[in-house]
């Protein structure tokens, strides 16, 4: 029971009259590696915005390592331990990369709405975001506003981002989408280094990603979870592969 | 923001600070002698006019950089700005009031302050129900509470005076250091030193977590809400403390002129602050001080020998929209890698060619403004037309002709030069890339 | 009882004349996402234009001529102008409409100078069109509501039955869908900014001669044109309409109602003096109050309903 750390239970999600998501129960289990897989338009990107309150959902239950979350911003729910990525790169542009990671470290740092500390004068927090910088092999760029970026830098960039302070579930949109081959063997190799010990949860398509990187993999198809289970039992699926292919091939 | 803060000094962050104080203390210098470079020996007096024009500018500072707290460095747009600057001058003015009576044992020096903080806690009212919305919302919002503000206090006699405002006497005998504030340099010397109290703290905020989240904010919005962050309340204390500042320079108009009227809530003084902080430079953190300045510089000195100076800040404002969205501080940032690469002298050559035909230009324009408005509006009043020195008739055909001319045809080959200069700097620039990636 | 059907008449031809303008800005915004500041000085030139063009032609081709020429200075400051600073985003397209009010209003004060204009209603015009319990109802604006409602059916043929219509229509709902089509977008652009200009024209025309035709005049409206504008729900031109005439409706019977919040507190046992500011925000007269009352209504709708009375998309 307290071993998940994210509980759905028959989320629905309607926009208009059309139904989204149609009903997803699932657990993500602490220090899971979950892949989420499915055609597209299946609702994958739709069920992460449910999750971290992007979006508000229409009925069911979202529920964070115990505790209820479905009707909470998105800044209380990272407050709780869940950080996100997105699959447009979502960075702040005019800010240079230093201070893109530092932002991103001030919450868990505990400055909240601080206009009495000095960002150069902190010590710890700038050797927080300094490590980060060289975690994602960005140091070289550390002063280049992030909007000049090349679009392999921002996307690790933007994981950087999202594995910044001590978030417990870390949610990755499409990590590796757009990237070259070595740069994709790259981005897997960071995040399988950077959310070490944590819980994650991840949308991709390219599948040589997901069974390199995850222990558990639901199948997404038409706002419905198909088949969950270890990627060898997914991989054998019959069922899965059809209706995986059916719908890819439609 | 951070970056052209830095752009001087790259590699020590640590002194990202201290370059800037030692700047500002030396300006803070400068202004202090000011005033004596105006001085007239003979007579032992201060130049009235230039001692309000430089309090004026002071104070407009102050103004622009609050502004520029919310426009540039949070991102959102207002065109209330000044309910926050009058609304601190009224309070400055009754408080003045008080303390001259008595009944407020408060020196003089430290009621700018406290009209500050009661415009801020005005601001906290009003930003609670304007940061709730976000881009072309929160700029109507703004209006619509700029011009209810602007409305009332023309309406209402109790606090706002009506049309004529209300008045006071600064000479309460009321302060820290024993000065009587008789004469305008005192005041000066009282603005300079709220001046750079005021703009040392707003740049310290720019150091903050919450300034450079304010940046974030305004940069993506929706990611510094996934960051832990609640945007709305980022931008709400933004909104607080930048109505402190404007309160703070209201309250120090107030102490100038000492009376107030509804022209400081006006929507024409919040379209200046805009004017100020946009064409002077939102990124860069001394941006609208520049703005402060030529705009100050532009109503008080042109409007001493033109009443048009509207269009030519009107048209200055347009140029810089389409051609320099930056502002002058970006104008003078764009120079800096040439600078670092020592290459400003080839420009030399090239700025003399731009500016030649450039100041043609601007004298036909100038003539041809000023003909215009005479012939409307100064022939009316019975005024002769002096143009650059000259008494002019405008009733011939000649001088109608000349800066016509010079107008279309200054402007002509302003257009050619523009485009060689143009296609000059490109080069350059293109120039300076290999280069850079070769050092790498 | 006379009284309200005048004053309902009245608040229905300025309410008419609001939306003539409002209109334009809402279509302008919907189709490029610009919040055209100038909107308000492309009016007051077309009531500029309307009196030159009156002074030597007559009223009449006014009605047609001034429209067309304001159409024209829209079209060059899309064209020349907002084209140009496209690319800077749309805070910098509404930022040069803003730096385009000082230039207009001072033009206009060095071409015409600062005093009124004699822009008058034309004689043919000008007689009581019928009268309603001893209160005359000029018949200038019975034209300007006879000019609204023709305004009003074009507007309407055109979205429904034109090609462009169905573009607008279509950049209404859906602002990003319209690029997306193929469609020509610059010329639709230029077409919808100029056509918002034109309608402001034609509400400079009849309403130069109702109003007052002067440099300020620009002044005073703009605030009210994006209060209806904003109140109605930025992008819906039903909302615009219903705006429109609440606040001419508001306008107009405020300025009739002599009572203030103090003398309906007096009954019940609460005396007010207007020595505090409050006591006299409750004792003055509503006649006085008027012109607070639409940016009040403004701020309050923004503040529970963000989106306006009837709009569909987030400001």
């Amino acid at each position: 029971m307290t071993e998940a750390a994210i509980r759905l239970n028959d989320v629905r999600k309607q926009f208009g009259n059309t139904e989204i998501i149609r009903g997803v129960t699932l657990d993500i289990v602490k220090g899971e590696r979950h892949a989420i897989i499915g055609p597209n338009g299946a609702g994958k990107t739709t069920l992460f915005n449910l999750i971290s309150g992007r979006f508000p959902i229409t009925s069911g239950e979202i529920s964070l390592n115990g505790q209820r979350i479905d009707a909470l911003p998105p800044h209380l729910i990272k407050r709780r331990g869940l950080s996100r990525s997105f699959q447009i790169t979502s960075i702040y542009p005019r800010l240079s990369t230093f201070e893109n990671l530092r932002c991103a470290l001030l919450w868990n740092q505990g400055y909240k709405y601080s206009f009495w500390h000095t960002l150069s004068r902190q010590k710890e927090l700038n050797a927080a975001a300094e490590h980060l910088l060289e975690e994602i092999n960005l140091t070289a760029r550390r002063d280049v506003p992030a909007g000049l970026l090349a679009y392999a830098e921002q996307r690790a960039l933007e994981i950087g981002m999202t594995v910044a302070g001590d978030a417990t579930v870390i949610l990755l949109d499409e990590p590796t989408a757009g990237m070259s081959h070595s740069e994709t063997d790259y981005a897997v190799a960071l995040i399988h280094r950077m959310t070490e010990g944590r819980t994650l949860l991840m949308v991709e398509h390219d599948m040589k990603v997901v069974f390199d990187l995850a222990n558990t993999i639901s199948v997404v198809v038409y706002g419905q979870v198909i088949a969950s289970g270890k990627p060898t039992e997914i991989r054998a699926n019959r069922a899965v592969q059809e209706a995986y292919l059916g719908a890819l091939e439609a | 923001m951070s970056t052209t803060l830095r752009a001087g000094a790259m590699p020590a962050p640590r002194s990202s600070l201290v370059g800037p104080i030692f700047r500002i203390f030396l300006i803070f210098a400068l202004c202090m002698a000011l005033p004596w470079l105006f001085y007239n020996y003979t007579t032992g007096r201060h130049s009235g006019f230039m001692l309000t024009m430089f309090s004026q500018m002071g104070m407009m500072a102050i103004f622009a950089l609050s502004y520029n707290m919310l426009m540039g460095q949070a991102g959102l747009l207002s065109f209330g700005h000044a309910v926050f600057f009058g609304l601190g001058g009224y309070f400055c003015i009754h408080l003045l009031t008080a303390a001259g009576g008595g009944s407020l044992p408060v020196p003089l020096e430290i009621l700018p302050l406290i009209a500050g903080l009661c415009s801020m806690l005005v601001a906290i009212v009003f930003g609670y129900m304007a940061t709730r919305q976000r881009a072309t919302a929160f700029a109507m919002i703004t209006m619509g509470i700029g011009e209810l503000v602007a409305t009332a206090a023309v309406m209402f006699h109790a606090f706002f005076g009506g049309e004529g405002g209300v008045s006071s006497d600064r000479m309460i005998d009321r302060s820290l250091f024993g000065l009587t504030y008789s004469q305008g340099v005192q005041v000066y010397y009282l603005i300079v030193a709220w001046s750079f109290i005021s703009i040392l703290a707003m740049l310290y905020l720019t150091t903050t977590p919450l300034g450079r989240m304010a940046n974030a904010c305004r940069d993506n919005y929706e990611r510094a809400q996934f960051m832990g962050y609640d945007p709305k309340f980022v931008r709400f204390i933004q909104f607080a403390l930048s109505g402190l500042f404007a309160g703070i320079a209201g309250g120090l108009s107030a102490i100038t002129y000492e009376i107030v009227t509804f022209d400081s809530v006006s929507g024409a003084l919040s379209a200046n602050a805009l004017l100020m902080v946009f064409i002077g430079g939102t990124n860069a953190f001394g941006g609208p001080i520049l703005g402060a300045v030529l705009i100050t510089l532009m109503q008080s000195g042109v409007s001493l020998i033109s009443n048009s100076w509207l269009v030519y800040v009107g048209v200055l404002f347009i140029g810089m929209v389409t051609f320099a969205p930056a502002g002058l501080a970006g104008l003078i940032a764009m120079h800096s890698p040439l600078q670092q690469a020592g290459r400003l002298k080839p420009l030399i050559v090239p700025y003399i060619r731009i500016v030649v035909p450039g100041l043609v230009t601007l004298i036909g324009f100038v003539g041809v403004v000023e003909l215009l408005s005479f012939k409307t509006i100064g022939a009316a009043q019975g005024k002769k037309l002096v143009l650059f020195g000259n008494p002019i008739d405008a009733t011939t055909a000649q001088p109608w002709l000349i800066v016509t001319g010079m107008f279309l045809l200054g402007g002509l080959w302003l257009w050619r030069e523009g485009r060689w200069f143009h296609t000059l700097w490109e080069a350059m620039m293109a120039d300076l890339k290999p280069k850079k990636g070769a050092a790498q | 009882m006379e009284i309200v059907i005048v004053s309902l008449l009245n608040g229905l031809v300025y309410g008419m004349l609001l939306f003539m303008l409002a209109s334009g800005l809402t279509l302008i915004f919907s189709m490029m996402g610009v919040l055209n500041f100038a909107h308000a000085s492309v009016w007051m030139l077309g009531a500029y234009f309307a009196y030159e063009v009156s002074r030597f032609i007559g009223f009449l081709p006014a009605l047609i001529i001034a429209p067309l020429l304001c159409a024209a200075v829209g079209a060059a400051i899309e064209v020349w102008g907002l084209r140009r600073v496209h690319h800077n985003g749309h805070v910098a397209e509404l930022l040069f409409t803003f730096g385009l009010v000082f230039i207009i209003q001072r033009s206009v004060q060095m071409i015409w100078g600062m005093l009124p204009m004699p822009y008058r209603v034309p004689a043919a015009l000008d007689f009581p069109l019928f009268t309603i319990y001893g209160a005359n109802f000029p018949a200038y604006r019975g034209f300007m509501l006879f000019i609204s409602a023709l305004m009003l059916l074009a507007i309407w043929l055109m979205l429904k039955k034109t090609r462009i219509g169905l573009i607008i229509q279509g950049a209404l709902t859906h602002p990003n869908m319209v690029s997306s089509l193929g469609h020509n977008v610059p010329l639709v652009f230029t077409t919808v900014f100029a056509g918002g200009c034109g309608l402001a024209g034609l509400a400079g025309v009849i309403g130069g001669n109702y109003l007052v035709t002067e440099s300020s005049m620009a002044d005073a409206m703009g605030p009210i044109v994006f209060v209806v504008v904003v109140f109605g729900g930025l992008g819906s031109l039903g909302g615009c309409f219903i705006a429109s005439i609440l606040m001419g409706m508001i306008q107009t019977f405020a300025v009739v109602i002599d009572a203030s919040i103090g003398d309906v507190l007096k009954p019940i046992g609460i005396a007010l003096s207007s020595e505090t500011l409050l006591g006299e925000i409750l004792t003055v007269p509503m006649a006085r109050i008027g012109p607070l009352l639409p940016y009040l209504l403004m701020v309050f709708i923004l503040l529970f309903r963000p989106r306006g009375l009837m709009g569909t998309r987030d400001t």
